[in-house]
C-alpha cells in the first residue's frame, strides 16, 4: 500500500532499527539547548485497516514487527472520514490483537461435559459438516403440507455476523441458502432492520441516505434515539464542523448524554414516545407551510413526493377510528390493505390534485393525521417541557427553505420499538415536507453500530431476502417466473423510471453467481435450488424454535446472542436445548460458553459445542460496508494467534467437506450442494469472491462495469446487483485511496475517488431532488448536482437516474426506486403493516394510557408464546438500555481490552436524585432491577443526567443502563437484556429493548 | 517558535480517545477500576495515567450542563517541579517539561509541588512519571498521540501564538453564545502554560486554580534542609555526569545504525 503525503515516514524508517524509547533519551536533551532528534518511541504504520467497531467506518494505520506483531495502531490521517482521529475503541485496537485472552486453540464441548477439549481443524470441520449434513438430511422438506415446493429445513439456523467482511457476508448467506436453511439471521435484525422497511418505504432504499462527512453541511441536526457523541464518536467531527459554521445541534433523549452535552437545544423524551414528538412537528410543519408557503420547498413538496396524489375515497385512518386503519381484523392482529392506495385515472396512473386541497389528497390525509398531536397532547405524553419543544419545532422547520438543510441521526433509541418502523417513517415525512431528502446536510442518516452491518443487509444474511434486497422465495411462487412476477412492480407513469422493473435481470445473474452452469433458463436457472420461505424466521422467531425444538442445530459466526437477545435468560435456556452449536469468533463469548454460565450444571446441557478461532478485522483482507454505504478495503495488516482463520476459510473448508459428503454418501435433496459454484482457490482467494459479487459477462469474461449491464436471459452473473461497480475491469474499486475532488464535490465533501459506494458510487441518495424543475440547485452554494446544458449532462455527485431535468422531455421523477416516481408521505398499499402513515401507541409495556386513542400497542405486533408482560403496579419504572462510548455491543470485543475495562468496568444502571432518594439508593451503591422476565444486580450511578418525566400529569420515573456485560471476558457483570421483552415490532419484529417497565431496590 | 496545545471544552465530547491514545503510545498499561458512580476512571492520574477527562455534572434542571476537562501535566514555563528538582531530572526541554527516568531519584518533591497534580510516582521503582508532550513525536513532526486522536479537534497542537490567537477568538463566539464566563486558561498562569484551555465558564468550575503559584520556597526549604540531602545530590551528580557521556555515545551510536539501514 503506497501512501502519500506522510514524509515522516521516511524518518521513522530511518529510526525503525532504534529501540528507542524516551528513558533512554540522554541528559544531554535537556541540557542543551538545541533540540536533539529524539527518535519515535515505535514506528508509524503503513498497512490500512478499516476500524472494526462501529458503522462510521473510519481508518486506521498498523505497524506491525518482523514476527508480523502489531507494534503501533493508530488513526488513518489520510482518511477523508476520520483523517486521524479514533475513539476510545479505536484507539485501543493493538489489544485486539495482541491480547492473551484471544482464542489460541480449536475448542470442542462433548454432550453433558464440563470443558472445552482442544481438537485439530480438520476434526472440527469434519465433525461440525457431518452434524449440519444430519440434521439437513433428518430434517430435510421437499414440499409442505400444502403440497406445495419449499425445498428447505427448518432444523438449522444460522445467527451472524455484521463483524465479518463483505466477501464472508455473502459466502455465508450463499452457503446457507445452498443448505437449504430458513432461519437465516443475524444482528442487523436487532439494530436496523426497521430502518430498511422504513426508508425503504419512504424513498425506495432502505439505507442511509447520505454519509458522515456530508453531516458537516447541515444548518440543523436532530439527534433522536441515537448518542452519536458515544456511540459514533467520529460522527462529531462532522457535526461539531457543521456547529462551526452556525449549525444548531438538537439532542432528543429521555437522559442527558455526552451528545447532549454538545447541544443547543436538549429535549428530555420519555423512551418510544418518538412518533408524539415528531407528529407534533409534523403538525407545525404543515400548518406553517399552509400560513406561509413562501418558507417552504413547495416544488419539492408538490413535484417530489406523493403529497398531491389522492388516495382512495374510503380510506379511513386514527383520525376517524381512534387509533386504527381501515381494515383492521382484531381477530387476526392484520390489516386488509386494500383501501391504503391510490385513485388511478384511466390510464393507470394515480390521481392527483395540485393545490394540496383535495380532501383525499396526501397532504390533507396527513394534515388530519396528525392535527390531534398538539404541543399540550404531545407534551402530555412524552414529558418534554412545552417551551422546549416549541423551540425544537421552530428551529427545525426554519429548515424548511430551499436553501436550508437539516438531518436527523438515529439509532438504536429509534429502531427497537414495536412501532420502530412507523417512528422513522414520521422522520421520513418531516424531512420531506421540509424538502431535506436528496440535498447536502440533509438526508436520514441512520447511524449504523456495526462495522459492516450495511454489508452484512445488503448480502442478506437474513431471512427475508436475498442479496442486493431481492426477495426470499414463498413457496407460492411456483417458478421462476411467478416470482418475478409477485416482485417486479408496474407503473403506467411514463414519468416513473420504476426500477425495480429490473427485477429478473438482479434474481437470475445472482442465480448464475451462484450455480453456474447448472443455472440454465430451461431450470428458471435453477430457482428450485433455493429454500422457499413463509412465516416469520426471524431471531425472535428463531428463539421460539429453538426452545420449541424444531431448530436442532445453530451456527453462530460472530455474534453473541447469549448477551444481545431480547430476554435473554430464555435464550441461554434454548441454547441448552440445541443439538450442536457452532460459534467462530475472536474471545470465549458468552454463547461460546453458555454451558458453563453462572447458576448452570454443564452436566445437564447435552449441547454439543465448536468454539473456532477466527481472525481480527486486521488479520484479514476484505471489504466492509460503512454507515454511508461506502465499501472499503482494509489489508491484512498483522498476525493474530497462529490457529486462528478467516471465516473465509471456514465457510469454504465446511462447503468443501459438505460436497464431499454428498458426493460420497448421497442425502437429501444434494443438487444446490453439490453444484454451488465455489471456485476461490485454495486458500480461498478475497478478491475472486468480491469478483463474484460484481459480476461478469459470461460471454467475454469481463468483469461488468455497472448494474445497467446485467441481463436476465443468463448471459450475465452478479452475485450482488447493488455491489455491480465495485470491481470492475479498472480494479477493485473499493480498495481506491484517491482524495482528488471538483472544487464543487469538495465544497460539500463528497470524496467521489475514495473507496467505492453503493449504488454505482452515488453519494447522496436522491440527489436529483436537490435540483429545481430546470436542473438547478435549490442550494447554490451546497450543490450537489448541477445539469449542465452545454454538456447535456449533471455534473457534481452521480446523479440518482442520469435523465434530464423535469422541464425536459423524456425526464424522470428523481426517486427511481418507487414505483411512482415520488418519494411516500403516504406508503400506499402492501408495504407496511401497520398503517400507510405513523401512529403513536404506547410501548408493549408502559406506566401511562394512550393519550391519543383507545389503541394502547401497536395493534399487530406479534404476541409471542414465551412472551411474559409486567404489570406497572409490580413494575412502575420506565427503563430503557443504551451503550457506552468505551464499550461496544455484546461486549466481547471491548470487555476483554484492559484500557477499555479501566475507562468503564463495571456494569451500571442510571437513575435520577428523585428516584434514589426515593428508594433510598446511594451513588456508587448495589442496586437490584427487576422486570417480568429477570433481575440483575448493578452499580447505581445517580445523576440529573436523569430527571422524572412530568406525564399527564403525573411523575414517572425513567432509568437506563448499558446492556454490554456478560458472564465471561475480562470485565463481567449481569447483562441488561435478562430484563427486556422479547417482543418485536410490526414490521420486522426488532425487539422492543428501549422502553419495558421495571423496578429498582438498593441490595 | 514555541509548540503548544490547546482544549476546548466546548468541543469536548468526554469520549476519552485521549486517555487511550496515551496509553498506546507510551505502553502504559491499564489500572484496575471500579464503578464508582461516575463515568470518570481512573480516578486520579498516576505514572501509569498520564492524562484523563474529569467529568462535572454542573448546574440544575435548565441550566445543567455536563463538563468534561482533559487533565494532565500543564507545562509550565514557570514550573514548580523544575525548580523544585533536586537532580535537575525535572527540566525544561524547549517548552516542554521533561523528567529525566535516568536521574530522578524519586524524592517525589515534584509530586507536593505541582499545583494541578499532575505529577505522579510509579510503585515500586519510585520514579515521577507525567506527560511527557509526546516529544518523540513532536521532534519528528507528529502530533502528540492525544491530539491526534481526539474526533472533534478539541485537542489541538500546534504553534502557541496561533492556538492563543484561536483561542481568543473562540472565547469571544462562547462569550457571544451565552457563556459569559468564557476564558482562555493559560496563557499568562505561571509564566504561560503548555497548555492552554477554553472554558464555558471560570476555571474553578474546571477545578483548575484560578492563580497557580510557583511551589518553591516551602518544598525548597525542606530538602536544603539537611546536610545530608547535600551529600546526596553531589553522588548522583557524580554519577549521572558519568552516564551522561555513556548515553550520548550511545545514542550517536542508535544515530549512525538507524542511518545505515536508511
Amino acid at each position: 500500500m503506497e501512501l502519500t503525503r506522510r514524509d515522516f515516514l521516511k524518518l521513522c524508517g530511518g529510526t525503525a532499527g532504534g529501540a528507542a524509547i524516551l528513558g533512554m533519551l540522554g541528559p544531554e536533551s535537556f541540557l542543551e539547548a538545541a533540540p536533539i532528534d529524539i527518535p519515535l518511541r515505535k514506528r508509524i504504520g503503513e498497512k490500512t485497516t478499516i476500524c472494526c467497531y462501529c458503522g462510521v467506518g473510519c481508518g486506521a494505520i498498523v505497524a506491525s514487527d518482523e514476527n508480523g506483531k502489531a507494534i503501533n495502531i493508530e488513526g488513518d490521517p489520510d482518511h477523508p472520514i476520520n483523517q486521524g482521529a479514533l475513539c476510545s475503541k479505536g484507539t485501543a485496537l493493538i489489544q485486539v490483537t495482541n491480547n492473551e485472552r484471544r482464542l489460541d486453540r480449536v475448542s470442542y464441548r462433548a454432550p453433558y461435559s464440563s470443558d472445552w477439549e482442544e481438537v485439530s481443524w480438520d476434526w472440527a470441520i469434519d465433525k461440525i459438516a457431518r452434524n449440519i449434513k444430519k440434521t439437513r438430511d433428518e430434517n430435510w422438506t421437499y414440499k409442505d403440507e400444502k403440497g406445495r415446493v419449499v425445498n428447505h429445513t427448518e432444523a438449522i439456523g444460522w445467527d451472524g455476523s455484521a463483524a465479518v467482511n463483505n466477501e464472508e457476508a455473502y459466502l455465508f448467506t450463499k452457503f446457507a441458502r445452498a443448505l437449504g436453511i430458513t432461519y437465516l439471521e443475524h444482528c442487523a435484525r436487532l439494530c436496523h432492520s426497521s430502518t430498511v422497511a422504513a426508508l425503504g418505504a419512504s424513498f425506495g432504499r432502505g439505507a442511509m441516505t447520505n454519509h458522515w462527512i456530508d453531516i458537516k453541511n447541515s444548518n440543523c441536526i436532530m439527534i433522536i434515539g441515537s448518542n452519536a457523541a458515544e456511540n459514533h464518536p467520529l460522527s462529531f467531527k462532522w457535526v461539531t464542523k457543521a456547529m462551526e459554521e452556525g449549525a444548531k445541534l438538537i439532542s432528543v433523549d429521555p437522559r442527558f448524554t455526552r451528545t447532549s452535552s454538545k447541544a443547543d437545544i436538549y429535549a428530555k423524551m420519555r423512551s418510544g414516545t418518538d412518533i408524539a414528538f415528531i407528529g407534533g412537528m409534523i403538525k407545525y410543519v404543515i400548518e406553517d407551510i399552509e400560513g406561509h408557503p413562501e418558507n417552504y420547498n413547495m416544488t419539492y413538496i408538490k413535484e417530489y413526493t406523493n403529497a398531491t396524489l389522492l388516495i382512495n375515497p374510503d380510506f379511513k385512518g386514527p383520525a376517524d377510528l381512534d387509533g386504527l386503519f381501515c381494515g383492521y381484523d382484531a381477530s387476526k392482529r392484520a390489516y386488509d390493505r386494500s383501501k391504503w392506495v391510490y385513485q388511478l385515472d384511466d390510464k393507470g396512473i394515480p390521481k392527483k390534485d395540485i393545490s394540496l386541497k383535495d380532501p383525499n389528497c396526501v397532504f390533507q390525509l396527513l394534515k388530519k393525521q396528525f392535527s390531534r398531536y398538539d404541543v399540550d397532547t404531545v407534551c402530555s405524553i412524552t414529558g418534554t417541557p412545552k417551551d422546549v419543544y416549541r423551540e425544537v419545532c421552530e428551529t427545525y422547520a426554519a429548515t424548511g427553505k430551499p436553501d436550508k438543510a437539516a438531518t436527523i441521526i438515529y439509532a438504536m433509541g429509534t429502531t427497537q420499538h414495536t412501532y420502530a418502523t412507523q417512528i422513522i417513517r414520521s422522520y421520513s415525512i418531516l424531512q420531506l415536507l421540509l424538502g431535506n431528502i436528496g440535498i447536502a446536510g440533509g438526508g436520514i442518516n441512520a447511524a449504523r453500530g456495526q462495522s459492516n452491518v450495511q454489508g452484512s443487509t445488503d448480502h442478506a444474511i437474513l431471512y427475508h431476502i436475498l442479496p442486493g434486497y431481492l426477495k426470499t422465495p414463498p413457496p407460492d411462487d411456483v417458478d421462476l417466473e411467478a416470482y418475478v412476477k409477485h416482485y417486479t412492480p408496474t407503473s403506467n407513469d411514463p414519468l416513473s423510471a420504476n426500477w425495480w422493473q429490473n427485477y429478473k435481470k438482479y434474481i437470475v445473474s445472482l442465480l448464475k453467481a451462484w450455480y453456474g452452469d447448472a443455472a440454465v433458463a430451461s431450470n428458471g436457472f435453477a430457482y428450485d435450488y433455493l429454500p422457499k420461505v413463509e412465516g416469520d424466521h426471524s431471531h425472535i422467531a428463531m428463539a421460539e424454535a429453538i426452545e420449541n425444538g424444531v431448530v436442532k442445530g445453530l451456527i453462530s459466526p460472530g455474534h453473541n446472542t447469549a448477551v444481545s437477545g431480547p430476554n435473554v435468560n430464555l435464550e441461554r435456556e434454548g441454547l441448552g436445548k440445541l443439538d450442536w452449536l457452532v460459534v467462530s469468533d475472536l474471545w470465549e463469548s458468552e454463547t461460546a460458553a453458555f454451558w458453563k454460565r453462572p447458576r448452570t450444571a454443564p452436566s445437564q446441557i447435552k449441547t454439543e459445542v465448536f468454539l473456532l478461532p477466527a481472525q481480527a478485522s486486521m488479520e484479514k483482507e476484505g471489504s466492509i460496508t460503512n454507515s454511508g454505504r461506502w465499501s472499503q478495503w482494509r489489508y491484512k495488516c498483522c498476525d493474530g494467534p497462529d490457529i486462528a482463520r478467516s471465516d473465509l476459510w471456514m465457510v469454504t473448508e465446511l462447503i468443501k467437506k459438505m460436497k464431499e459428503l454428498y458426493d460420497t454418501e448421497g442425502g437429501e435433496y444434494p443438487d444446490p450442494i453439490l453444484n454451488l459454484a465455489w471456485d476461490y482457490g485454495d486458500p480461498p482467494d478475497v478478491h475472486k469472491v468480491a469478483q463474484e459479487i460484481n459480476g461478469y459477462d459470461l460471454e467475454t469474461g469481463q468483469l461488468l462495469p455497472s448494474f445497467a449491464n446485467l441481463k436476465s436471459d443468463g448471459t450475465t452473473s452478479s452475485g450482488n446487483w447493488l455491489y455491480c461497480g465495485s470491481y470492475t475491469e479498472e480494479g477493485n474499486m473499493a480498495a481506491r485511496r484517491d482524495v482528488t475532488q471538483t472544487p464543487a464535490q469538495a465544497n460539500i465533501g463528497l470524496y467521489p475517488n475514495w473507496a467505492w459506494c453503493w449504488p454505482l458510487n452515488r453519494r447522496i441518495l436522491y440527489n436529483r431532488a436537490s435540483v429545481d424543475l430546470d436542473g438547478n440547485p435549490f442550494a447554490p452554494d451546497k450543490s450537489v448536482i448541477i445539469w449542465d446544458p452545454l454538456l447535456g449532462k449533471w455534473v457534481g455527485d452521480v446523479p440518482d437516474g442520469g435523465w434530464p431535468p423535469m422541464f425536459q422531455q423524456g425526464t424522470k421523477l428523481p426517486f427511481i426506486m418507487t414505483s411512482e416516481g415520488r418519494a411516500h408521505l403516504f406508503a400506499t398499499g402492501e408495504v407496511l403493516n401497520d398503517g400507510p402513515m405513523p401512529e403513536h401507541y404506547e410501548p408493549w409495556e408502559s406506566p401511562v394510557k394512550n393519550l391519543l386513542s383507545g389503541i394502547q400497542s401497536d395493534p399487530v405486533v406479534t404476541i409471542w408464546k414465551s412472551l411474559v408482560k409486567g404489570d406497572v403496579s409490580d413494575y412502575p419504572i420506565v427503563a430503557t438500555t443504551y451503550r457506552v462510548s468505551e464499550h461496544w455491543q455484546a461486549g466481547q470485543m471491548t470487555r476483554n481490552l484492559p484500557w477499555l475495562v479501566e475507562l468503564m468496568p463495571e456494569m451500571f444502571v442510571e437513575l435520577s436524585e428523585e428516584l434514589a432518594e426515593e428508594k433510598g439508593i446511594r451513588n456508587g451503591g448495589r442496586v437490584i432491577v427487576e422486570s417480568a422476565r429477570g433481575k440483575i444486580e448493578a452499580v447505581a450511578v445517580v445523576t440529573k443526567r436523569f430527571s422524572p418525566f412530568s406525564i399527564d400529569g403525573k411523575k414517572v420515573h425513567q432509568i437506563g443502563m448499558p446492556w454490554h456485560w456478560g458472564y465471561m471476558g475480562l470485565s463481567t457483570g449481569d447483562s441488561a437484556n435478562m430484563l427486556t421483552p422479547n417482543i418485536g415490532d410490526a414490521n420486522t419484529t426488532i425487539p422492543e429493548y428501549k422502553a419495558f417497565l421495571c423496578n429498582i431496590r438498593a441490595k | 517558535m514555541a509548540k503548544a496545545m490547546l482544549v476546548d471544552v466546548s468541543k469536548c465530547i468526554g469520549c476519552r480517545s485521549c486517555q487511550v491514545a496515551c496509553k498506546q503510545w507510551h505502553d502504559l498499561p491499564a489500572v484496575s477500576t471500579k464503578q464508582e458512580g461516575t463515568y470518570e476512571n481512573p480516578p486520579e492520574l498516576s505514572a501509569s495515567t498520564w492524562t484523563k477527562i474529569e467529568f462535572k455534572e454542573f448546574g440544575e434542571d435548565g441550566t445543567f450542563r455536563w463538563l468534561f476537562r482533559k487533565h494532565q501535566c500543564m507545562h509550565c514555563t514557570e514550573a514548580s517541579c523544575v525548580e523544585v528538582c533536586p537532580t535537575g531530572a525535572v527540566a525544561h526541554h524547549d517548552e516542554f517539561v521533561e523528567i529525566n527516568q535516568e536521574w530522578c531519584i524519586g524524592c517525589g518533591y515534584c509530586v507536593t509541588a505541582c499545583p494541578f497534580g499532575a505529577v505522579h510516582r510509579e510503585p515500586p521503582k519510585g520514579t515521577a512519571r507525567k506527560c511527557v508532550f509526546c516529544i518523540d513525536r513532536v521532534t519528528n513532526g507528529l502530533e502528540p498521540a492525544c491530539a491526534k486522536a481526539c474526533p472533534t479537534g478539541a485537542i489541538q497542537f500546534g504553534e502557541r501564538a496561533d492556538l492563543v490567537e484561536a483561542a481568543h477568538r473562540r472565547v469571544q463566539t462562547l462569550i457571544a453564545e451565552g457563556y459569559s464566563n468564557a476564558v482562555l486558561y493559560g496563557e499568562n498562569e505561571l509564566g504561560g502554560l503548555g497548555y492552554l484551555y477554553v472554558l464555558t465558564d471560570r476555571p474553578s468550575v474546571f477545578n483548575l486554580p484560578e492563580n497557580p503559584e510557583v511551589a518553591t520556597s516551602m518544598v525548597s526549604a525542606q530538602w536544603f534542609s539537611g546536610i545530608g540531602t547535600a551529600v546526596l545530590l553531589a553522588a548522583v551528580s557524580f554519577w549521572l555526569f558519568f552516564k551522561r557521556k555513556k548515553r550520548i555515545e550511545a545514542i550517536q551510536q542508535s544515530k549512525t545504525e538507524g542511518g545505515a539501514e536508511e
